[in-house]
């Protein structure tokens, strides 16, 4: 299916190059994708290196495992270290036996945890860790698309799956096996061993990032002593990606992570969560790739704000401060999460930055991208906002007066209008009073300026009007 | 509030306050870039005195606005009263190093090692040092960052207990447990080697280098191959072997890439700082490693370094080592499988041939050469083409030409405009080396095929292309075998065609002359005023202005300006706005004779 479209696309490509010379975006990618299509589009770091001396790397079959029998550990670490040979992936042909051999074998080891009882001893773990950190620690392989675009392109898969796979699975059935002993453990999975783990959430296979947030989710659990070491280094992952290098795949899977590790937090809230709020997670805001990790940065502020809910002022001052200043997408993104803040904000702190606030609500209520006027005006349908609108009628009402009247006037979007008579309407049965006065002073201010309705219109493209 | 006891010379820091708060990002930035003029209004005392304390205190802005005012601040000192008072400028950049977004904090770091200069000595170690010193040992990793930049400034001029303390401070950053500050040190390592005591780079910077290295992380062990570069530079030789290059050949061989590609990327400079015994016994294999590397990132880094290396080995041996070591892995390389990596060694492999001369060129690289221009990858061909003059230094343009034509004629036709173009850029070089017969016979068609190529840039760069050929060829041959082609294209169904015989006609009648531009050319232009096609119009309008100068007064007068008056009144605006342009600027070449003029500058009016 993938060659037939390629094909087309190229042929597209091809006439579009005659008519101009010049290839639309869109067309150029997927010829790239063909062209790495044709030869693989998976990527891996695990190769033989050219050139060595050769090893001889076929396996042969051992005896099945039973756990009733005896010598079965002794078979078990034969076993691990007969997984300890890694293949080169992207020649599908060499070893082709041999591989099958570690595949069955890895399937045999992932069952052999799963089911028994009785089968983790103490001289194990070095030999099971060290088959861990054979096959999955590695530096990842560079990107095959130096601008990867993790919402248009595909991206580059781990060769090597068909066994990293298994061994994944391996290690998150060794953590969640009843006999698992972290006293014991804690020596091979330490600080290092964590280390690595994050580093490989930078993969852009999203099958990985997955089984890597699972098995740093169980080892966030089960070993006491690495909690404050993981997240300090999550933290640095956040700063270098805000501040340094912008790039990395796997921000949405550790703030997921995350969210579940501030929902445990205890109260009062230590000095060193606040920072990481106010420090790492409000700035990650300011990404360029938010979209991919919005959904799970906002509910980590939000569980944030939930165990303490004195946080909210300075929280919503910054995110005031960081607003996408020209990104639309971003800022129907973050309207959309203060909405979620304002779900859960107690009424004293909604009092404390009401003003500011609804300074911005007012300018995106006038934006002429209709999606972030609409994003704004829909704030308007939550009750529990509404209710509190209603109570600090008196200052708000002042603050939107004047964007939502001009916008019911002069907006380009019909559907935008519609709900601005809506909010309107309601505002006006809130006070109606101060309704009035407003109006009038309104008029007023419009007369006194001659006609800046022509002047100060902010579509001057606008067809009707 | 500055204003309020009605001293008017307080008016401006008033304006500055007032616009500082303003809610409009734009006037808070402008009021910042104003702010040497406030100072200045406010002299050097109450700048002192009222102006920065306010910039200390009450700064809390935007990146922008700070970002602003870091760079102002470097340039304060005479605005505070000179190098006696500079010292005041460093509350306010202390607390700017210290701010989250990096870029405000560069600049502030910036500043402050500008006004470091500035310092006297006793200031240095009374204000400038204790700052460091806080921005080392700060809460947040920002401050620490920061201070990594700020020791070399000081550290010269320091004396030597002061120096001591320094020293530690950075030994402390370099192990610092947040990442981001080992990276900014590690970055700096090797500014702050060269300011140090010898023995100090051989006792503490060594051990620092060492340990950096061998970090956890690969982003800080990449910094410190930078950093070898300079520590390589500093100590004499005989210390090389035992200080740098243990740690040289495990980066080299380091198990992550980027690592790898850092010293791939690095090479030349660190072969310059080894020198040339090092370079035989150890770079050679790490680079042919490198070229060998299993990452192609690190293949393509090491490909792009193949000439500047080569041209720096010894030159005793360094043709045997090219053969023997270097040139079996280029030859790997130009079937790589990765189309950047073949580029990369596309583009440096042709400067092979001079440091190989004319023999070993063309027995061991023209065939490489060859298979390069027939690569599948367009970038590829494009890099040897335009590094073709360099062979041709070394084995002459009869053997190049025979050797390497029938390649050009084949990319002459590519399907990328890009190869295209750069193969007609080569074409003036070429023409004038095999000369005109043998032009005429192999490469004339192709050039006057350029002229009907689809795509604009192709059409354009052919149109230079005839200009420059005529230079060298002369205006005979071009009434023989370039103009009536050129002008039988005025012909052309296709009007793209018809405006490029006019673009000819703006390049060559300057190089053709009068009597070519007004007996032959001249004539199809005035003919093609008529055309339907108001582009092939308002084109003759543009052309007539361009072969104006060129044309005598007479023949401008009695055919040149009758044409243009009906284009004046054409029907389409562009054509009549082009025409009249024409007719103006004929004024200039003509401009000596007065009545002539004015006779234009009249007809102007009248329409």
């Amino acid at each position: 299916m993938a060659a037939k479209d390629g094909s087309k696309m190229s042929a597209a490509a091809i006439a579009a190059e005659k008519v101009d010379g010049f290839t639309r975006k869109s067309v150029r990618k997927a010829q790239q994708r063909q062209r790495r299509s044709l030869s693989s589009s998976q990527g891996s770091s695990q190769f033989r290196t050219h050139g060595a001396v050769p090893v001889d790397l076929s396996l042969s079959p051992l005896p099945q495992l039973m756990p009733e029998c005896v010598n079965q550990q002794e078979l078990f670490t034969q076993k691990l270290q007969q997984c300890c040979v890694l293949f080169d992936f992207f020649d599908s042909v060499t070893d082709l036996k041999s591989k099958e051999v570690k595949r069955a074998t890895l399937n045999e080891l992932v069952d052999y945890v799963s089911t028994n009882r009785g089968v983790l001893v103490e001289a194990a773990y070095p030999d099971i860790t060290n088959m861990i950190i054979t096959n999955i620690f590695r530096t990842l392989p560079p990107s095959d698309n130096p601008d990867f675009d993790p919402e248009e392109d595909e991206p580059t898969l781990e060769a090597s799956w068909p066994h990293m796979q298994l061994v994944y699975e391996f290690l998150l059935r060794f953590l969640e096996n009843p006999d698992f002993q972290p006293s014991i453990a804690k020596r091979y999975i330490d600080q290092r061993f964590v280390l690595q783990l994050l580093e490989l959430f930078d993969t852009e296979d999203p099958r990985e990032r997955d089984f890597l947030k699972t098995i740093l989710h169980r080892i966030y659990g089960k070993f006491l002593g690495l909690r404050a070491f993981i997240r300090k280094q999550i933290n640095n992952i956040f700063l270098r990606f805000i501040y340094e290098s912008e790039h990395f795949n796997g921000v949405a899977e550790l703030l997921e992570i995350l969210g579940s590790i501030i929902n445990g937090f205890a109260l009062p809230l230590k000095a060193e969560h606040k920072q990481f709020l106010m420090k790492v997670l409000l700035p990650l805001h300011t990404a360029k790739a938010l979209v991919l990790f919005h959904a799970q940065l906002a509910y980590c502020i939000v569980q944030f704000l939930e165990k303490d809910p004195t946080l909210t002022e300075p929280v919503i001052r910054g995110l005031l401060k960081f607003w996408p200043k020209t990104c639309s997408q971003k800022e129907v993104m973050f309207l959309g999460e203060m909405e979620e803040i304002l779900d859960v904000i107690e009424p004293t702190q909604f009092k404390k930055i009401q003003e500011p606030l609804f300074k911005q609500i007012s300018k995106c209520v006038t934006n002429p991208h209709f999606q972030v006027a609409e994003r704004a005006l829909y704030l308007w349908n939550n009750e529990y906002i509404l209710s509190l609108i209603e109570e600090n009628i008196d200052k708000i009402l002042p603050l939107m007066f004047g964007s939502l009247y001009r916008i019911s006037k002069e907006h380009w979007n019909p559907t935008i209008v519609a709900l601005v008579y809506n909010v309107l309407k309601t505002l006006m049965e809130m006070n109606g009073s101060l309704f009035d006065d407003l109006t009038a002073s309104y008029k007023n201010d419009r007369q006194r300026c001659g006609t800046p309705s022509r002047l100060n219109n902010p579509y001057p493209h606008t067809l009707s009007s | 509030m500055a204003g309020a006891d009605g001293d008017d010379s307080l008016y401006p820091i008033a304006v500055l306050i007032d616009e500082l708060r303003n809610e409009d990002v734009q006037l808070r930035l402008n009021s910042i870039k104003k702010l040497s003029t406030i100072a200045l209004a406010l002299g050097v005392e109450r700048t002192r005195t009222e102006l920065l304390p306010f910039l200390t205190d009450t700064i809390y802005d935007e990146d922008e606005v700070l970002l602003a005012l870091a760079e102002q601040l470097g340039n304060f000192t005479m605005l505070v009263g000179g190098p006696e008072y500079v010292h005041c400028l460093l509350p306010p950049l202390e607390s700017l190093a210290t701010v989250e977004e990096t870029v405000v904090r560069d600049k502030a770091v910036e500043s402050l090692r500008k006004i470091s200069q500035e310092h006297s000595p006793v200031d240095l170690e009374v204000h400038f040092e204790p700052l460091v010193k806080r921005l080392a040992s700060g809460d947040w990793f920002t401050s620490r960052t920061s201070a990594c930049g700020l020791f070399s400034v000081c550290y010269p001029r320091v004396s030597s207990t002061v120096k001591a303390e320094i020293r530690q401070h950075f030994r402390t950053l370099c192990s610092d447990d947040t990442p981001m500050v080992r990276r900014a040190a590690a970055s700096k390592l090797g500014e702050f080697a060269k300011v140090l005591e010898l023995d100090y780079v051989k006792s503490d910077i060594i051990s620092l280098f060492t340990a950096l290295a061998s970090d956890e992380q690969d982003s800080v062990r990449l910094l410190a191959v930078e950093a070898c570069v300079s520590i390589a530079t500093l100590l004499p030789q005989e210390d090389l072997e035992t200080l740098v290059m243990p740690t040289l050949r495990q980066a080299a061989e380091d198990k992550s890439w980027r690592v790898r590609y850092m010293v791939a990327d690095k090479f030349s400079e660190l072969q310059k700082a080894v020198g040339p015994e090092i370079t035989k016994n150890d770079l050679v294999p790490a680079f042919q490693n490198l070229l060998k590397d299993c990452e192609a990132e690190v293949r393509a880094a090491a490909a792009n370094k193949v000439k500047e290396f080569c041209e720096n080995l010894p030159e005793d041996n360094r043709e045997q080592i090219i053969m023997t070591h270097i040139l079996p892995c280029v030859k790997e390389l130009v079937s790589d499988t990765n189309q950047h990596v073949k580029s990369a060694l596309a583009s440096v492999i042709m400067g092979l041939s001079t440091i190989l001369g004319k023999d070993n060129t063309i027995e061991h690289l023209l065939p490489l050469f060859l298979a390069q221009l027939k690569d599948e990858c367009p970038e590829v061909r494009l890099n040897i083409i335009s590094n073709l003059d360099c062979v041709n230094e070394v084995i002459g343009i009869r053997q190049l030409s025979q050797s390497l034509l029938p390649a050009i004629v084949e990319l002459a036709e590519d399907a990328k405009w890009r190869v295209r173009l750069a193969i007609i850029e080569y074409m003036p070089l070429l023409a004038g080396q095999l000369g005109v017969e043998f032009f005429d016979e192999k490469l004339n068609t192709l050039c006057m095929a350029w002229l009907i190529d689809h795509v604009y840039a192709i059409r354009e760069a052919a149109t230079c292309n005839l200009m420059k050929l005529v230079e060298k060829f002369g205006a005979d041959w071009a009434q023989n075998t370039i103009v009536p082609k050129v002008l039988g294209m005025a012909n052309d169904p296709n009007y793209l065609h018809r405006m490029t015989t006019l673009f000819c006609i703006n390049a060559l009648s300057d190089v053709c002359g009068r009597d070519i531009t007004t007996k032959q050319m001249l004539p199809v232009v005035l003919k093609m005023s008529e055309d339907q096609v108001a582009n092939v119009r308002f084109n003759v309008a543009k052309s007539l202005q361009k072969i104006g100068p060129v044309l005598e007064k007479i023949t401008l007068q009695n055919q040149v300006k009758p044409v243009l008056d009906k284009l004046a009144t054409d029907k389409d605006m562009d054509v009549k706005y082009f025409a009249h342009e024409a007719l103006s600027g004929e004024c200039l070449p003509v401009s000596v004779n007065l009545p002539c003029c004015c006779k234009w500058a009249l007809f102007q009016t009248a329409n």
